[in-house]
């Protein structure tokens, strides 16, 4: 059966914990995780709430393969509204949080209400029990792991928690799980800090068993473990270099974002980059890599545990940074790093052990004192605005000390923690901010990739790279190569990946398994675990349902097509160097046939005939 | 030929297949709470490490097992625990060294790795080759190779002994 058809409602104005059949008419038509997740919040909370107030709700929900032994099986997502966009949110996470839950018997936890002071969750299989949090208010992710494994006596329990930075309304704040994995963007860590909820602490014992033909199910997991390990991306790439595989590869083709966007190329790409993370230090001879890991059932292992060298100036006298820990994933190097101009790949790593530490996202912070450097040099901003730091591109010092004062929420801290959408618009010059729908770009310009402009202008919870990658297709190849300097078939291409995406998102497995996979090497999985037929066509007719079942909600929301857009910077400065040099996005040659293809009306909301053929 | 589980840890990556294969097999579910080999995280080193039972010739718990309940599989070498017989008293548990016993809350019996009769499914689940089932008697071998490739390279000779410069760095390669 694969789901264990078992929802816990956790009231946390009234601190009543429910348990609840899992609604298996609705499962079959959004499958899990990502999907189902977003039908039960779109059912539940009216899309114009305030995402701060009780009336949100917060998720946290696995997929039908979590906790199995498919590769990469132990996927969890925080589905809620955002506060950073207004749109829906749905943060995905690894490590072995998700996993945990599953065993412990759940397919979901519905959160709901405010607690009137902080609380955390403690889920033992069956048992859950709201507890006290009031003494772990003010701590740190790490802080709050450590004291809350001493308290339980248990070093089996595993925690997804929130720090300091959510707390103090930092609205791009994530959740983290296992210390350095992160359901990390949109403010799901803030929408969790509003409810007084401090933390979720997981043991489970149960395990997951009841799948519909076990015996086809390991065999088709092992042939779908067999394709990643001679994929050279999944084989190769990703344990050698983890996503930091690409820092070279994207800055070669100019797409590589950098100080705030306004150059495509980096020329000190080389020193943040995965192969720069294995050479040998000239300060202590050890490389900044310490090993890879593998999060819950992966086979791939691409994540990153590095160390910084002790004598660095970030972590000097500080020996409570000089264990291994979460290292740069090439999203981390290239916003904290590119686009604030630093190479300096130590400096990077101690701000990204912040971002884990007081659980914020990299990619917003980067992005955000990105924006604010370049209002820094135009003199708009000024040392009496920033706490005396000095904010110039290329300064490490600038942003190591950034990330300590949003780390806790502190003085320039708190305005960095607004997002750059809002930071700029403060400052008067909203057209710095590097935005969609209010969140901050991921690491690939789309004046150098196409499509990703589209993807970025028509994604569900605002610029994001994770819900349609066309890099894949139109820099590696995958499955098949397209111009990334083209425009023609994007629209195509675009949709087709957003589908295919949510449909991944929404099954427990890892969307970095399709550098490997396609829906044709999942559906055999899902098929042989689940209820039901689960076809490759069926997939991507519940991912075309899932897309357009969030657009509804953001519609519902008060975002309009309006809102399908670039920041003009990307339609009107042409890109300066590399292959793309001269070019901007071209969203308008692909905007209109989007809409058409996805069949929505030209001003962006959906037909008739496509809330009838979706069952919407 | 009897074998061994050679665990090689610096080839570890912590993705607890090993222990989602272990408890498939012996518990029908996955479920690394059940499983008979675990994967210790040293966080802060930056290291993972499996660990399950070494299968001792002298094995203290089949010796301190009171009503006999842990006896030999001549064919695999494996110390089988006999749920049948077992009475939950947990002296085993007790009794081993290394901790590789344990028990079941659930089935009020003890669990430990009997290498699946032969077959062992965590070396079988394992990516990167960290858990393997080998030769009892040269469970060195791949070690010994590794230091025998040092020999440098050219035609072998009888008059320049050399001896290895550079010890092979046993330290995983990423």
């Amino acid at each position: 059966m694969a789901w264990t058809q078992n929802v816990l409602r956790v009231n946390l104005s009234s601190g009543e914990t429910v348990k609840e059949p899992l609604n298996m008419t609705w499962a079959d038509s959004y499958l899990g995780q990502r999907g189902l997740a977003s039908k039960y919040l779109a059912e539940e909370i009216d899309p114009a709430v305030d995402a701060l107030s009780p009336d949100n709700k917060l998720i946290m929900v696995t997929g039908p393969l979590t906790g199995t032994m498919a590769s990469t099986g132990g996927r969890y997502s925080v589905v809620t509204k955002s506060p950073l966009t207004g749109a829906i949110a749905c943060s995905n996470s690894g490590g072995f949080i998700g996993a945990e839950i599953k065993m412990a018997g759940w397919d979901m936890i519905i959160f709901e209400g405010r607690a009137d002071t902080p609380v955390y969750l403690y889920l033992e299989n069956e048992h859950a029990e709201l507890l006290p949090a009031d003494e772990l208010w003010g701590t740190s992710v790490w802080e709050a792991d450590e004291r809350l494994h001493q308290k339980h006596q248990d070093p089996l329990i595993r925690i997804a928690c929130i720090g300091r930075a959510a707390e103090q309304g930092n609205l791009y704040a994530g959740i983290i799980n296992d210390l350095h994995r992160a359901a990390g963007r949109s403010g799901v860590g803030t929408v969790m800090a509003s409810k007084n909820l401090k933390a979720l602490v997981c043991r489970g014992t149960r395990g997951v068993g009841n799948l519909k033909d076990p015996l086809r199910f390991l065999q088709a997991a092992e042939q779908g473990k067999r394709v990643l390990a001679e994929n050279a991306v999944t084989g190769q790439g990703l344990p050698q270099y983890g996503t930091q595989v690409l820092m070279n590869v994207i800055n070669e083709i100019g797409a590589m974002p950098t100080r705030n966007m306004q150059d495509v190329q980096f020329e000190g790409a080389h020193n943040i980059s995965g192969e720069a993370m294995h050479e040998p230090r000239s300060s202590d001879g050890q490389p900044n890599l310490t090993t890879n890991a593998a999060c819950f059932g992966c086979t791939i292992a691409c994540g990153r545990i590095s160390t910084v060298q002790k004598g660095h100036f970030t972590v000097e006298n500080k020996p409570e940074y000089w264990g291994a820990s979460g290292g740069l994933e090439y999203e981390a190097a290239w916003a904290l790093g590119s686009d604030t101009g630093v190479d300096d790949l130590d400096a990077l790593t101690y701000a990204n052990f912040l971002c884990n530490e007081d659980g914020f996202d990299p990619i917003s912070f980067g992005s955000t004192l990105a924006a604010a450097m370049e209002l820094y040099e135009m003199g708009v901003l000024t040392q009496q605005d920033t706490d005396g730091v000095e904010l110039k591109f290329g300064s490490a010092e600038a942003v190591t000390r950034a990330a300590e004062l949003t780390a806790r929420g502190e003085g320039f801290g708190k305005v960095l923690g607004l997002g750059s959408k809002r930071l700029c618009e403060k400052y008067g010059h909203p057209e710095l901010s590097m935005t969609v729908k209010a969140q901050e770009f991921p690491a690939y310009d789309p004046r150098g990739i196409q499509g990703m402009g589209l993807a970025y202008a028509t994604s569900n919870r605002g610029a994001c790279h994770l819900r349609g990658y066309t890099v894949a297709s139109e820099v590696l190849g995958i499955p098949e190569k397209t111009d990334p300097l083209a425009t023609d078939g994007k629209a195509e291409l675009v949709k087709a990946f957003q589908d295919a995406t949510a449909a991944v998102d929404s099954s427990g497995l890892c969307v970095f398994t399709t550098f490997g996979w396609t829906l044709d090497d999942i559906a055999p999985q899902l098929d042989a675990a689940c209820e039901g037929d689960w076809t490759t066509e069926k997939l991507l007719e519940v991912g075309e349902r899932i897309w357009n079942l969030e657009r509804d909600f953001n519609l519902k929301a008060g975002l309009t097509g309006k809102d399908d857009t670039l920041p003009k910077r990307l339609r009107k400065d042409a890109a300066k160097s590399g292959p793309a040099k001269g070019m901007v996005n071209e969203l308008d040659n692909m905007l209109p046939r989007y809409y058409e293809i996805r069949g929505w009306t030209p001003q962006g909301e959906l037909s008739a005939e496509t809330r009838q053929r979706l069952n919407l | 030929m009897l074998r061994a589980l050679n665990l090689e840890p610096q080839k570890c990556t912590g993705c607890l297949q090993c222990e989602l294969a272990c408890s498939y097999e012996n518990e029908g579910v996955f479920n690394p709470a059940r499983s008979r080999i675990k994967v210790f995280n040293f966080h802060d080193e930056g290291r993972f490490a499996p660990y399950t039972c070494t299968q001792c010739e002298q094995a203290w718990c089949l010796h301190a097992c009171p009503v006999e309940a842990i006896v030999l599989n001549t064919a695999t070498g494996a110390k089988e625990v006999l749920e049948d017989i077992c009475v939950g008293c947990k002296v085993c548990t007790i009794a081993c060294p290394f901790g590789t016993v344990n028990y079941n809350q659930d089935s009020g019996k003890v669990i430990k790795c009997d290498l699946c009769g032969g077959d062992p499914w965590c070396a079988k689940a394992c990516p990167t080759g960290a858990i393997s089932y080998v030769d009892l008697d040269n469970t060195g071998l791949d070690r010994m190779r590794a230091w025998a490739q040092q020999r440098p390279a050219g035609p072998a000779s009888y008059n320049t002994p050399q001896s290895p410069t550079n010890p092979t760095d046993f330290t995983r390669q990423n």
